[in-house]
């Protein structure tokens, strides 16, 4: 294994995002949990509340996935989700007003917009990025953009001041996490496996190695995602990654086959509330009590589970 | 500077069109898809083991067949097909997949996975698997799948695992998205041999050069038989691959016009048509950047076809690039337009034409009829000659074609069938 180096580059500035991991790292000695859902599933008000309940029970960074009719990256779980939406109507322009309401509620979570590009080029990436910084958001995730084809994304986002969340994968060769580094801004999004989102048993085995070559190639924040599902997965990959992302797993308590009365739904969220305080938990523990051979800090007083937030 | 020529523009982008929009994870897979397809270009060795498998397996040259019957309902042309339903598995899908199989085989890879829409690529594909012992799996929309269900037989029977697409619009686009899920999960013991020259860099330039071969061939053959070059050629453009096979041998041939033929379904009116260059707009699915057809949010549009090949949303980037230059034209053909030229073409020259196929003999009949109005002719006052790529034989169609005909008698339709017609 690689020695971990000091990162080349330092925290940027002026992002939101990574100003937020590098104090939690900092001052909690502890990763950030990212919870992913998707803008207007069931309803885009709904979507709105299941956010909101996110953000009350632990999660630090939000990752609004909007509906796509062709995510390639994305498995069953998501894909059915995002399907349910967008037959219940919902439309890209619902994610500024999502993001506005979410960014009012809590302004010291950063919201990233998850999309595919081909959605951004249709609204042109100008505007998208314009309208985008203007309801609050902090940047955008781009699963099928790669800094290669991203011209108009990094002109875009520099203009408007947004993070660039581009993605690496154990089969990213060193000149590719380079590149994929440089153009980053906010945090670099490691795929813990070769394959698409879903709940998977076990975290895969590469991640700790991809988060390794991904920081000698210069990055300051890796958030690892793909397959986490639980808390103590969230506390192992915790132990090596600067943030631990969570998708299908918050989005299957939400999953149902018709609409749900308001009773059913209260109970999908309190359902999505124990999950994301276990995840919260779990990105607490992370280093609070594994083996790691990161001993320059240790564990502050408290870190341990105390998953609800205010 | 040299000048380099149309037929050889090599990717990842052919103008503003093409590219490589996929998850990172795939880029180190492309790269070396692209690295090994130069090196075979470079190397004797890989030319000869191809061209031998097309001479003694496939079964090329494919022949040239004039139809004077048949043109007798295209002005007063001579009209000449491009026999690629003659080839070994019935279409010019074998063409491409052979040479991918063969880089498959240098890479040292041991799984192919293939989308298919008609399922003639898949048929190639599994066919190939068997030919190389590789272990195969084909992505097929479910729709396809009933639609098209001889050749769902005919994969398994060459021990193909066919798996059916539930998801979206469940035709080629969605197996093409449950493809390239495959691809991203295990990509580094697995090829995906993409059928068509669409998705990301190389596969548009890749599967050109491995089509190629038709528009060689059909140059060589024509000049030999007419004397000349065509006036016209004509093809049926799904993602493109048999129309750009057969047009690059004729693109820095300014004089002979290059026509593409997309399904015009119900009509473009009807909005239930998969006419990309009539109602698409500048877009990127699949890898890569060209005409979509999509929302005013950029979400991909349901298209229609009573073809199954021809039912796809987007269409290869060299066309699209084609198009904008104005070297190429494309045209819608409807379904009713496309099903007459097939019944056509059996009664008249005893030839069943995959349905895809029939939209080119129908473009072609719109083409020679217009010429005649306008009396246009070929130099010389010698009649117009048109070039057909006939891109498969239409075994995979007769059930489609005897419903849409009502060709079957009463009890003997399938079950099978009348599920299909409940459909319809
Ligand atoms: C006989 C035949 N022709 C044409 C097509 C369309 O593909 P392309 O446009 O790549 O040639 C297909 C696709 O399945 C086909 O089977």
């Amino acid at each position: 294994m690689s020695a971990v180096t000091e990162p080349a580059t330092g925290p940027q500035t002026g992002s939101s995002t990574s100003d937020l991991i590098a104090r939690l790292r900092e001052q909690e000695n502890r990763p950030a949990l990212v919870g992913y859902l998707p803008v207007g599933y069931p309803t885009v008000d709904r979507s709105i509340e299941a956010l909101k309940t996110l953000v009350d029970h632990g999660a630090d960074i939000i990752e609004l996935g909007i509906p796509y009719t062709d995510p390639v990256l994305d498995g069953p779980v998501i894909q059915a989700a995002a399907q349910a939406a967008l037959d219940a109507g919902a439309r890209v322009r619902d994610v500024f007003r999502v993001l506005r309401e979410l960014t009012d509620y809590a302004p010291h979570v950063p919201v990233l917009v998850m999309t595919y590009w081909n959605l951004v080029l249709k609204y042109g990436p100008d505007a998208f990025a314009r309208d985008l910084a203007e309801a609050g958001g902090a940047g955008l995730i781009t699963p099928d953009l790669v800094p290669d084809e991203g011209a108009d994304w990094l002109a875009a986002s520099e203009a408007h001041g947004l993070d660039r969340v581009f993605l690496v994968a154990p089969s990213s060769t060193a000149d590719r996490l380079r590149l994929t580094v440089q153009a980053t801004r906010g945090f670099v999004y490691a795929a813990s496996l070769m394959g698409v989102t879903g709940e998977r048993s076990e975290v895969g085995s590469r991640a700790e190695q991809l988060v390794a070559d991904t920081r000698a190639a210069g990055a300051a924040n890796v958030c690892v995602g793909l397959g986490i599902s639980t808390g103590a997965q969230a506390a192992e990959t915790g132990r090596f990654a600067d943030g631990v992302i969570v998708g299908s797993a918050l989005v299957r308590p939400l999953l149902s086959d018709g609409p749900l009365t308001d009773d059913e739904w209260a109970a999908r969220l309190t359902n999505l509330a124990e999950v994301t305080e276990d995840l919260a938990a779990g990105v607490r523990s992370a280093r609070a009590n594994a083996l790691t051979d990161d001993t320059s800090d240790a564990a502050p007083a408290g870190a341990t589970i105390s998953g609800e937030a205010p | 500077m040299t000048d380099v020529k149309l037929s050889d523009v090599s990717g990842p982008y052919f103008g503003q069109y093409g590219g490589r929009f996929v998850p990172e994870a795939l880029i180190s897979a492309l790269d070396e898809l692209d690295t090994e397809f130069r090196k075979a270009a470079e190397d004797p060795e890989f030319a000869a083991e191809l061209q031998r498998l097309h001479r003694e397996y496939t079964g090329r040259p494919s022949p040239l067949t004039e139809v004077p019957r048949f043109a007798a309902h295209a002005g007063d042309a001579r009209v000449f097909l491009k026999r690629e339903d003659l080839n070994h598995t019935g279409s010019h899908k074998i063409n491409n997949v052979l040479g991918q199989a063969l880089l498959v085989k240098r890479m040292g890879k041991k799984r192919l996975i293939a989308e298919t829409g008609a399922g003639q690529h898949g048929v190639a594909t599994a066919t190939a698997a068997a030919l190389m012992d590789l272990e195969c799996v084909v992505y097929m929309g479910e729709e396809d799948t009933r639609r098209q269900a001889l050749n769902v037989a005919r994969m398994r029977l060459l021990g193909a695992e066919v798996v059916p697409v539930k998801i979206g619009s469940r035709t080629l686009k969605d197996a093409i998205n449950e493809a390239l899920r495959d691809w991203v999960a295990n990509v580094e013991t697995t090829h995906y041999l993409l059928g068509t020259v669409t998705g990301p860099h190389p596969f548009p330039e890749m599967v050109r050069q491995f089509h190629r071969i038709i528009g060689e061939e059909a140059r060589e053959q024509i000049l030999e038989r007419a004397g000349r070059l065509p006036d016209v050629v004509a093809a049926c453009v799904g993602g493109g691959s048999n129309a750009l096979g057969i047009f690059n041998a004729f693109l820095d041939d300014k004089d002979v016009d290059l026509c593409g033929f997309e399904a015009g379904g119900e009509g473009i009116e009807s909005g239930r048509h998969a006419a990309r260059f009539s109602g698409g707009a500048l877009g990127v699915l699949h890898g890569a950047r060209s005409y979509l057809l999509q929302d005013d949010d950029g979400q991909t549009l349901p298209s229609h076809s009573v073809s199954a090949g021809l039912d796809y949303p987007s269409v290869g980037p060299a066309h699209a690039w084609l198009h904008d230059l104005g070297r190429a034209t494309y045209e819608p053909v409807t379904d009713d337009e496309a099903m007459e030229a097939f019944r056509l073409l059996c009664r008249t020259e005893g030839i069943i034409p995959a349905i895809e196929s029939a939209h080119a003999l129908a473009g072609a009949m719109r083409v020679g009829k217009a010429a005649a109005a306008q009396g246009r002719t070929g130099p010389d006052g010698e009649p117009l000659l048109i070039l057909v790529n006939l891109s498969g034989r239409g075994d995979k169609d007769v059930a489609t074609a005897a419903r849409w005909f009502g060709l079957l008698d009463q009890g003997v339709a399938s079950e099978e069938l009348e599920r299909q017609e409940g459909r319809g």
